[in-house]
């Protein structure tokens, strides 16, 4: 027996609306990762042994000011989704689980928005 | 109303199974990925809001990563990230309903550690 209901089965969708979304995103942000992850590692071993000015000049082509700014979104993205499972997994507690979430949230909102910041600031050489 | 206290199948890890690649694989994924997500990352964006402070910024922060634990705290990131990255790769193929089986997940498995340690000792030979 089928436990949604014809018209919700029509449209496939359950009562939550967006049951794959996380799980979808989870992964999308993983792939996109993985080559971010590669111009990561390819910039460390540029800066490698260099001093500030080098990095700032790095960081000031736009090219890889684009590449930095959305790595940031999408690690700390993925680091809030990560972190949204292991705390509903492990946290039986309802006010300290909800608060945990709340807090995962706000802070990884809040290092897009610095980092990005910063990124901006070295980009247009204030 | 009071939830019924129902069995639940046992946690992988503890007293009711053996400790096995593929479980131990799975909890460390999450455990690479929470220590990531806590430390690696807010490092990666200390790093760069150090560099748009300026020189003097810059060089403190240096200092602070070339000290003994910053030396630590860095070597554990690299083998966390080299962990996370390839056996991500590991757990989005098995995502497409391939490689499932025992005998490949354990190939696959033995393939990222032998993996993470290579990554590893690159990333930090250029790194330190």
């Amino acid at each position: 027996m089928s436990m949604i209901n014809p018209l919700a089965r029509a449209r496939g969708l359950g009562s939550a609306k967006s049951g794959v979304h996380h799980w979808y995103a989870q992964r999308a942000s993983a792939v996109l990762l993985i080559l971010l992850t590669g111009w990561l590692i390819f910039a460390l071993i540029s800066l490698s042994g260099t001093g500030h000015a080098e990095a700032v000049a790095f960081i000031a082509k736009p090219g890889n000011a684009a590449f930095l700014s959305v790595l940031i979104i999408t690690m700390f993205y993925h680091a809030m989704l990560g972190l949204q499972v292991v705390i509903e997994d492990y946290v039986h507690h309802p006010v300290v689980e909800i608060i945990l979430y709340f807090i995962t949230r706000a802070g990884a909102f809040l290092c897009m928005a610095l980092g990005i910041i910063h990124v901006l600031k070295l980009a247009l050489g204030a | 109303m009071k939830a019924k206290q129902r069995p639940l199948s046992p946690f992988m890890i503890g007293p009711y199974y053996k400790p096995q690649l593929t479980s131990l694989m799975s909890i460390s994924h999450r455990a690479s990925g929470v220590f990531l997500s806590v430390v690696a990352a807010p490092l990666l964006l200390w790093w760069l809001v150090a560099l748009s402070s300026g020189p003097q910024a810059y060089d403190s922060m240096l200092a602070c990563l070339g000290g003994w634990i910053g030396k630590l705290t860095l070597i554990a990131c690299v083998f966390a990230l080299s962990f996370h990255l390839l056996n991500g790769i590991r757990h989005l193929v098995w995502d497409t309903g391939r490689a499932l089986d025992i005998r490949t997940a354990y190939t696959a498995g033995w393939l990222v550690l032998i993996g993470t340690v290579i990554l590893s000792a690159v990333l930090l030979g250029v790194l330190l």
